[in-house]
């Protein structure tokens, strides 16, 4: 059978558009690599229906549940702890799940799989008990984990800020916030007037901010940080006020952003946009969510980074968009009018140009000797090294120190290759690009692919 | 820009012989419009295999085999040879009777480099192989290197004999003129005196730019790289009339090719991995070595080289055109020859002819009719 | 590492898993790589240089949580929910074959 949209990624977007989309009438599969819908923000919504993780996660974490269950409700077929390893035109998708590879076809694909976070290299962030402030999260949806022992959050976004309250929510422990944005806060922004339009996060994020200064552990504009341990995360090192200094540390929880997941595109061979507030690129679409690849739609953060409110008006008009392409009967045009998609749109981002002036990525040099492949252990200093005598490729440094060669590829240390070659090339960074992306998108078995004959055979 | 000699391709055909040819005293520019080793030096599996060749190939073949266990000699560098010897398995009585025919055969021709093997020594060496494999052609000075390590050496040792290298410097058009060629590159002009064609998967359109059309056809072989995995597997393995190359690289990583084809795109500039098609070579990896079914696949990818259609290489002078020597077509397996060929391309640079016999490599064989001036 | 705010004070599991043979309580809703940061000498090591590596991400992009997960080596340990009896195994260095 030939599904009209297969949609990749059950969050906020994906949802959305799969309730609309099955609205029109239209047949959808959902996949998805986690075991239940919801993508991150929500992770674990149906199991912490009620109790402490619920409470402490606080509103926005609620608001999942209507859409969730709207989701389960609306006979879009739903295929969980399912990872898309292989897309090809128009439209085969390879997909694995329990070890076995399987082929589905589609009219038209949404990629709704939204973000991850932005990679940023320092010393000592491979060592056990580094990890990012999503993983914390995820970690606290996912069975009520809480950090123990010496715990520091360094970074900036609201995200970290969130994180922070609700651990001291919970009465966990947070040692410390190093705060590595550059000044500006959430009580400069309610200063400037399109702020005004997004209230509810504006207040959202005073208060998270004013819950942390009260607790007395907010260390502002600091810089040069340092992970340190034999084997394991032990103490930290970073600078502050032109001093440098020093704490015992069991568990660093680091962020600076996130960044839309683009291996999916990137391998379809998109157009891609330079996003150069924020250092990422994503997928060229218009105003119904198509790619440069007719019947390939993104919606929600894997589109840009705008937050779930956002997403989930995203979501609405990739469905709209999907409709059209599919030829459903349908007035689109004043769906969209009808429904207010533009203006509840843009009110959600109505923040989001100024979260991304005040929370810039960062753009220090990384030390020669960081690490900056996780998965091959490349360090800057040999990337640097080849990169002074090669094209500005990175395919190139790839090739020359097999950083991007590992599990990952390229997720983690993609966009580091790309910032040193513009250091040492003196290139905007938006002119290197990414590294050449193939399947498989996941890390499928050579069996899985050895079982893809026998599929041939059979069919 | 001006220089004895242009050589236009950055692979290792390329590198190899502009360096041979800059170690004689010629002046050398090489051109290469991505980055060197971009395309099918970038995408081999790096065997260096005598096992296996075209009669025609074994001179160049045998004489490289030596070079590569003294590479240090020639670049500086091993290369990450390891002579850990090729294997080509027979799982059938045919496929056994073949080999058997083709090893005495080599031998009655006074080739020693491949040796038969039964069942016992074939597990012994390769203890993972699947019990059903009766045989192989076994050729114990034969191994496989690091591309791209190999890469960087030539290109370094190119580098300090003199040549200059211009990156993402693509060749628009070749024009002869009575004692020289003036090529236009999207870097500017190269004045040179002689051009070495080493343009692999395009070198149709640089032979069509000098005047001397020639027809081939692109191979996008595919290969697939897994996981790190702990070292077990010594020799490279093929197996007869099966699309299947096996090897472990030194970092434990399973390498697995053979030549399951890609899609090429329709402006021939890129080629994408078919997955289904992948299933070829790797189902064959799997019943070889029933071991490997749950290693993961971390990259795939698919090169792109020139074929021609009797799959052996264009080495020569062009017989239409003054000043232009061929070096392209090898069909996809060109890797083990570099040495060799680069020293042979350097002799028909430096003195106009070579001790090797290149007339099975003629370019006559594919070159296309000029329409009439 | 981490705790559970679920642990209540008789240090009540929904259920036990095996972690490198040693029988480990674990919560509803926790994945293999929540373990492996909850239980000291679970995490892996790394293919490349054998050092001392855990979960970074919790999301499939990091490959830090790889552990052999009944039987099946190189999983991702922050895609699998944890199970009753469900057996988990250091993935140390690179990965056998065979495995």
């Amino acid at each position: 059978m030939i599904h009209d949209v297969v949609v990749i990624g059950a969050g906020p977007a994906g949802m959305s558009a799969a309730v609309l989309l099955r609205k029109f009438g239209a047949s959808v599969l959902v996949v998805d690599e986690q075991p239940a819908p919801g993508g991150q923000i929500w992770r674990g919504i149906e199991r912490n229906a009620s109790g402490p993780i619920a409470a402490a996660l606080g509103p926005d974490y609620e608001k999942g549940r209507a859409l969730t269950a709207a989701f389960r409700a609306s006979g879009a077929e739903y295929s969980p702890s399912t990872q898309v390893w292989q897309i090809e035109d128009e439209w085969t998708l390879f997909l694995t799940s329990e070890g076995k590879a399987r082929r589905v076809r589609a009219r038209a694909v949404l990629l709704s799989n939204g973000a991850q976070e932005r990679p940023v290299p320092f010393a000592g962030w491979t060592l056990p008990g580094v990890m990012t402030v999503g993983a914390a999260q995820i970690l606290l949806k996912s069975g009520g984990m809480l950090p123990q022992g010496n715990v520091w959050i360094a970074g900036a976004g609201p995200l970290p800020l969130l994180y922070a309250t609700q651990v001291l929510g919970l009465k966990g422990q947070v040692s410390g916030f190093l705060d590595t944005s550059k000044g500006l806060n959430f009580a400069a922004l309610a200063k400037l007037p399109a702020a005004w339009r997004d209230l509810p996060s504006l207040a959202k994020g005073l208060k998270w901010q004013r819950e942390l200064r009260r607790s007395g552990k907010m260390i502002r504009g600091i810089s040069e940080l340092r992970a340190e341990g034999d084997g394991r995360l032990e103490q930290l090192e970073w600078t502050a006020g032109g001093v440098r200094r020093k704490a015992k540390a069991d568990v660093l929880l680091v962020h600076e952003g996130v960044v839309p997941r683009i291996h999916e595109t990137l391998a379809l061979g998109c157009d891609h946009d330079w996003n150069s507030t924020q250092n990422y690129f994503a997928a060229r679409s218009n105003r119904w969510g198509e790619t440069s690849r007719r019947g390939l739609f993104v919606a929600g953060d894997a589109s840009g980074i705008g937050g779930w409110t956002a997403a989930t008006v995203s979501g609405e008009i990739a469905a709209l968009g999907l409709a059209g392409h599919l030829g459903i009967q349908v007035d689109i045009d004043a769906f969209r009018r009808e429904n207010q998609l533009d203006g509840r749109r843009s009110r959600a981002l109505a923040l989001r140009p100024l979260l991304d002036a005040f929370y810039t990525p960062p753009n220090t040099s990384i030390a020669d000797d960081v690490v900056v492949c996780r998965c091959e252990e490349v360090t800057a200093g040999t990337i640097r090294k080849v990169a002074r005598t090669s094209a500005s490729d990175p395919n190139a440094i790839k090739a020359a120190t097999r950083c991007g060669m590992g599990p990952c590829q390229g997720r983690q240390c993609g966009y580091t290759v790309q910032a040193i070659l513009a250091e040492v090339h003196n290139l905007p960074v938006g002119d290197v690009s990414f590294f050449n992306i193939r399947p498989p998108l996941k890390p499928i078995t050579l069996g899985e692919i050895a079982s893809l004959g026998e599929l041939e055979n059979a069919e | 820009m001006k220089a004895d000699l242009l050589v236009i391709g950055g692979g290792l055909h390329g590198l190899s012989a502009a360096l041979q040819s800059a170690r004689r005293g010629v002046s050398v520019i090489l051109v290469e419009r991505h980055f060197l080793g971009r395309h099918a030096s970038g995408a081999t599996a790096a065997g260096v295999r005598t096992l296996g060749r075209h009669p025609a190939e074994l001179p160049l073949s045998l004489e490289a085999a030596s070079t590569w266990h003294v590479m240090k000699d020639l670049v500086g560098d091993d290369c990450g040879f390891n002579a850990c010897g090729q294997l080509q398995v027979a799982e059938d009585e045919t496929a056994l009777a073949k080999i058997r025919d083709r090893v005495f055969r080599l031998e009655a021709q006074g080739f020693t480099h491949e040796r038969l093997i039964g069942s016992n020594e074939l597990h012994s060496l390769v203890p993972d192989l699947a019990p059903h494999c009766l045989g192989a052609a076994w050729t114990v000075h034969d191994g496989s290197a690091d591309p791209h390590r190999t890469i960087g050496a030539f290109r370094d040792a190119a580098i300090a004999a003199g040549v200059q290298i211009l990156e993402k410097c693509l060749v628009t058009g070749l024009v002869r003129h009575s004692t020289h060629w003036l090529a236009q590159t999207s870097r500017g002009v190269i004045e040179a005196g002689l051009i070495v064609n080493a343009a692999g998967a395009w070198a149709d359109q640089v032979a069509a730019l000098a005047g001397d059309p020639v027809h081939q056809a692109i191979r996008t072989s595919m290969m697939v790289a897994t996981e790190r995995t702990s070292a077990r597997v010594k020799p490279v393995v093929s197996s007869l009339g099966q699309k299947l190359s096996f090897k472990q690289t030194v970092q434990g990583t399973l390498v697995i090719g053979g030549g399951s084809q890609g899609k090429l795109a329709p402006d021939r500039q890129s080629a994408s991995v078919d997955v289904v098609a992948l299933a070829t070579s790797v189902g064959a990896a799997v019943r070889l070595f029933p071991a490997v079914r749950g290693i993961r696949i971390v990259r795939t990818w698919a090169g792109m080289e020139a074929m021609t259609p009797d799959h052996l290489p264009v080495i020569g002078f062009s017989h239409r055109v003054e000043g232009l020597i061929h070096a392209f077509g090898f069909s996809g397996h060109g890797f083990q020859l570099v040495p060799s060929v680069g020293r042979a391309v350097a002799d028909l640079v430096y003195q106009g002819s070579t001790d090797h016999d290149l007339s099975a490599f003629d370019v006559t064989r594919i070159a296309i009719e000029r329409a009439a001036a | 590492m981490f705790r559970s705010v679920l642990e209540g004070p008789a240090a009540q599991a929904d259920m036990t898993v095996l972690v490198n043979g040693a029988e480990t309580p674990a919560w509803d809703g926790e994945t293999v790589a929540g373990v492996l940061l909850r239980v000291p000498g679970a995490g892996r090591t790394s293919a490349v240089s054998g050092e001392p590596r855990l979960p970074y991400c919790q999301m499939g992009v990091c490959f830090d949580c790889l552990a052999i997960v009944d039987g099946v080596a190189s999983t991702q340990g922050c895609m699998v929910p944890v199970k009753p009896g469900m057996r988990i195994e250091s993935q140390q260095g690179p990965r056998e074959i065979g495995r």
